[in-house]
C-alpha cells in the first residue's frame, strides 16, 4: 500500500468531518474517494496533505508515518493535489505557476541564487524545461507566457494539474477535477489523468459524475457522514446496498431494491 | 578632480535631502520585504529605532568605528525580531499590525523612559559619519539582492505565498519559514537605515520611531506598489521630494499627503509604479 490512514478523525466544533476512517490506497493506478455532499472527501485531502491536523489517528504514507508532517513536508516527500475551488497564483504567469510547484526539488541555496553561480542558472534552465513539459503533457504549452487568470476554466483546471505534476510526485490528489467541465472536457481529462497514472504516478480523486469515477477507477472508497462505509471495485461499489442507500436514502432504496427484485422476476 | 562651485553649493544645501532619499529608500525595501510575503507587519519603525538607538550608543559611549558601528546596529533589530516573529507570525493581516504597531510603541515608552538613552529628550551629539555613498551603496547593493533573489525559485515562492499561503505550502513551500526570513531582511534593512538616519543628524528622540513613522513607511509601499523592488523605493523618493517641492504652503503638506495616499489606494491598487517583475531566470 502506498497510502493508509488508521482510525483518521477531524472533529471541528460539535461536528465530526472525518470519523475513523481507514484507508488503504495501493501504488499505482487510479483510486477514487466518493460520497454525498458533506461526507467529509474534502477534509479528507485536506488530512492527507497537511492543511489541517488529525484530531486522532494516523496517516502511512510510503511506509513513513506523516500524520504529523506539516504540508509542505507532505508536498516535498511526494503528495501533491490540486483544489476544489481552482488556487492559481492568478498574478503569475502559466509558467511561473508551474515553476512554483517545482520548489522543493529546486535545492541551489540564496547566496548560489544572488551570485548567479554556473549552478543557479543550469538549475533554472532545467526547471523551466520541466515545466515546460508538464505543460505540454496537459495541453498548454502554447499558453505558458499567459497571465494565469486569462485562462478559461477548464485550462486552469490543467494547469493546476501540470503545477501538481512537475515535481513528479508520487501521490496526485484531485479534488473534483472535473467540476464545472463540458463533456467533451470531462473527456480529455479522463484520458490526460489516465496518461499521469500510465506514467506511474498513483491517481487519488474525489469526484462527483459517476460515469467518470466509475470508468476510471480501479478501486473506490465511499464516505458517508465521515465514515468509511465501503471500498472495493467499481463493479462492488455499484451493487452495495449501503453506497445506494447512502446516496438516494434508505426507503428510495428500498424501493429501488424491491423494483429490481420484481422485475428480476425473483 | 574637483567639484565645481554650484555642484558643491546644491549637495551642501541638499545634502540631508539627499541622504533621507537613500534611507527612506531602504525603509522602503524594509517594508518591502513583509509585504512580498504577505505580511502586513509595521515594526520597521521600531527595527529603526532599535538600530539609531544601539548605533549611537556604540558611537557615542564606546567610541567604536562606524565600519562597525554600522554592521552591529543590525544586532539589535534582529534579535528584535526574532523574539517577535516566533509568537506574532501565527497572525496574520491586521491582527499582525496591530501586534508589531504595539511592540513598537512599547518601544518607544522604553526610550523616553530610560535616562541612559536621554529619556524624552533623547541623544544629541551623535558623531555625523554617515557619508552619502554608504547610504546610496547600502540602497544598490539592497536593490540589486531584492532582484536576484526575486527572480528565482524564492521570488516565485514569495508571490506565491503573498497569493495564496495554503496553496503555496502545497506546493512544498516552508511558509513560515520563509515569513521569519523576510521579517529578518526587514529588521537588518531598517536598523541599517536608522543607524545611518542617527549618524547624519546628530540628534535622535524616542518620537522619531513611533506611530507616524510606520505608518508613513507603510506609505512609500503603499504609493509605489510591490510588484518589483523598484517600485516602494520610487514610492519613498515621491513622499521624500513632495513636500520640499511644497514648502511654501506648509499648512497643507501633510493633508495633501493623505490625499495623495488615499488617491493612490482607490485607483491605483499595484501602486505608481505598478509592474511586476519576471520570477524567473531563465
Amino acid at each position: 500500500m502506498l497510502l493508509t490512514t488508521h482510525g483518521l478523525t477531524r472533529r471541528y466544533s460539535g461536528l465530526v468531518a472525518v470519523d475513523g476512517v481507514d484507508l488503504a490506497i495501493p501504488e499505482g493506478g487510479i483510486h477514487a474517494v466518493i460520497g454525498p455532499n458533506g461526507a467529509g472527501k474534502t477534509t479528507l485531502f485536506n488530512l492527507l496533505t497537511g492543511i489541517v491536523p488529525p484530531s486522532e489517528g494516523g496517516i502511512v504514507f510510503d511506509g513513513q508515518e506523516i500524520g504529523s508532517l506539516p504540508a509542505h513536508r507532505r508536498a516535498a516527500l511526494g503528495i501533491a493535489r490540486t483544489f476544489q475551488n481552482i488556487r492559481l497564483f492568478s498574478g503569475m504567469s502559466v509558467l511561473e505557476n508551474v515553476l512554483t510547484g517545482l520548489h522543493p526539488r529546486l535545492p541551489t541555496g540564496l547566496l548560489a541564487t544572488m551570485l548567479r553561480l554556473p549552478r543557479f542558472r543550469a538549475e533554472e534552465r532545467d526547471a523551466v524545461a520541466s515545466a515546460r513539459a508538464a505543460l505540454e503533457m496537459v495541453g498548454l504549452q502554447a499558453l505558458a507566457d499567459a497571465p494565469a487568470d486569462a485562462l478559461s476554466y477548464g485550462d486552469q483546471r490543467r494547469l493546476e494539474i501540470a503545477r501538481a505534476l512537475v515535481a513528479a510526485p508520487r501521490l496526485l490528489l484531485l479534488d473534483e477535477p472535473a467540476a464545472g467541465m463540458n463533456p467533451a472536457e470531462t473527456q480529455g481529462l479522463g484520458e490526460l489523468i489516465r496518461r499521469i497514472a500510465a506514467d506511474g504516478t498513483t491517481v487519488l480523486l474525489v469526484e462527483h459524475d459517476m460515469h467518470f469515477v466509475m470508468e476510471l477507477s480501479e478501486t473506490i472508497s465511499v464516505l458517508n457522514f465521515g465514515r468509511l462505509i465501503f471500498a472495493g471495485s467499481p463493479r462492488e461499489v455499484r451493487s452495495e446496498p449501503k453506497v445506494v442507500e447512502a446516496y438516494l436514502g434508505a426507503r428510495l432504496a428500498a424501493k429501488l431494491h424491491a423494483h429490481a427484485g420484481t422485475t428480476h422476476g425473483q | 578632480m574637483t567639484i565645481p562651485g554650484w555642484l558643491d553649493d546644491f549637495l551642501w544645501t541638499y545634502q540631508t535631502l539627499i541622504h533621507d532619499l537613500g534611507i527612506n529608500g531602504l525603509l522602503a525595501l524594509a517594508m518591502y520585504v513583509v509585504l512580498a510575503v504577505g505580511q502586513l507587519s509595521l515594526g520597521q519603525a521600531a527595527f529603526m529605532g532599535l538600530g539609531a538607538y544601539s548605533g549611537a550608543l556604540l558611537s557615542m559611549k564606546l567610541h567604536w568605528p562606524f565600519a562597525l558601528v554600522l554592521p552591529a546596529s543590525c544586532v539589535a533589530p534582529v534579535l528584535f525580531a526574532l523574539a517577535i516573529g516566533v509568537p506574532t507570525l501565527r497572525l496574520s493581516g491586521v491582527y499582525l499590525a496591530i501586534a508589531t504597531i504595539g511592540l513598537g510603541e512599547v518601544l518607544r515608552s522604553v526610550y523616553i523612559n530610560w535616562d541612559y538613552v536621554g529619556g524624552a529628550l533623547g541623544l544629541n551629539g551623535i558623531p555625523e559619519r554617515a557619508e552619502t555613498w554608504m547610504i546610496f551603496s547600502l540602497l544598490g547593493v539592497a536593490l540589486l539582492a531584492l532582484f536576484l533573489v526575486g527572480r528565482s525559485r524564492f521570488g516565485r515562492a514569495m508571490e506565491a505565498m503573498r497569493e495564496d499561503a495554503t496553496a503555496a505550502a502545497a506546493m512544498g513551500i516552508n511558509v513560515r519559514r520563509y515569513h521569519l526570513m523576510a521579517l529578518v531582511t526587514s529588521a537588518i534593512l531598517a536598523g541599517l537605515a536608522g543607524s545611518l538616519g542617527a549618524h547624519e543628524a546628530d540628534f535622535i528622540s524616542p518620537g522619531e520611531y513611533g506611530f507616524e513613522p510606520a505608518v508613513t513607511i507603510l506609505s512609500f509601499a503603499l504609493l509605489g506598489g510591490i510588484g518589483n523592488p523598484a517600485a516602494p523605493v520610487a514610492g519613498a523618493w515621491f513622499l521624500t521630494l513632495l513636500p520640499e517641492m511644497m514648502r511654501d504652503l506648509p499648512e497643507i503638506r501633510l493633508a495633501l499627503n493623505g490625499a495623495i495616499i488615499v488617491l493612490a489606494v482607490l485607483f491605483l491598487p499595484r501602486g505608481l509604479f505598478g509592474w511586476r517583475m519576471k520570477r524567473r531566470a531563465a
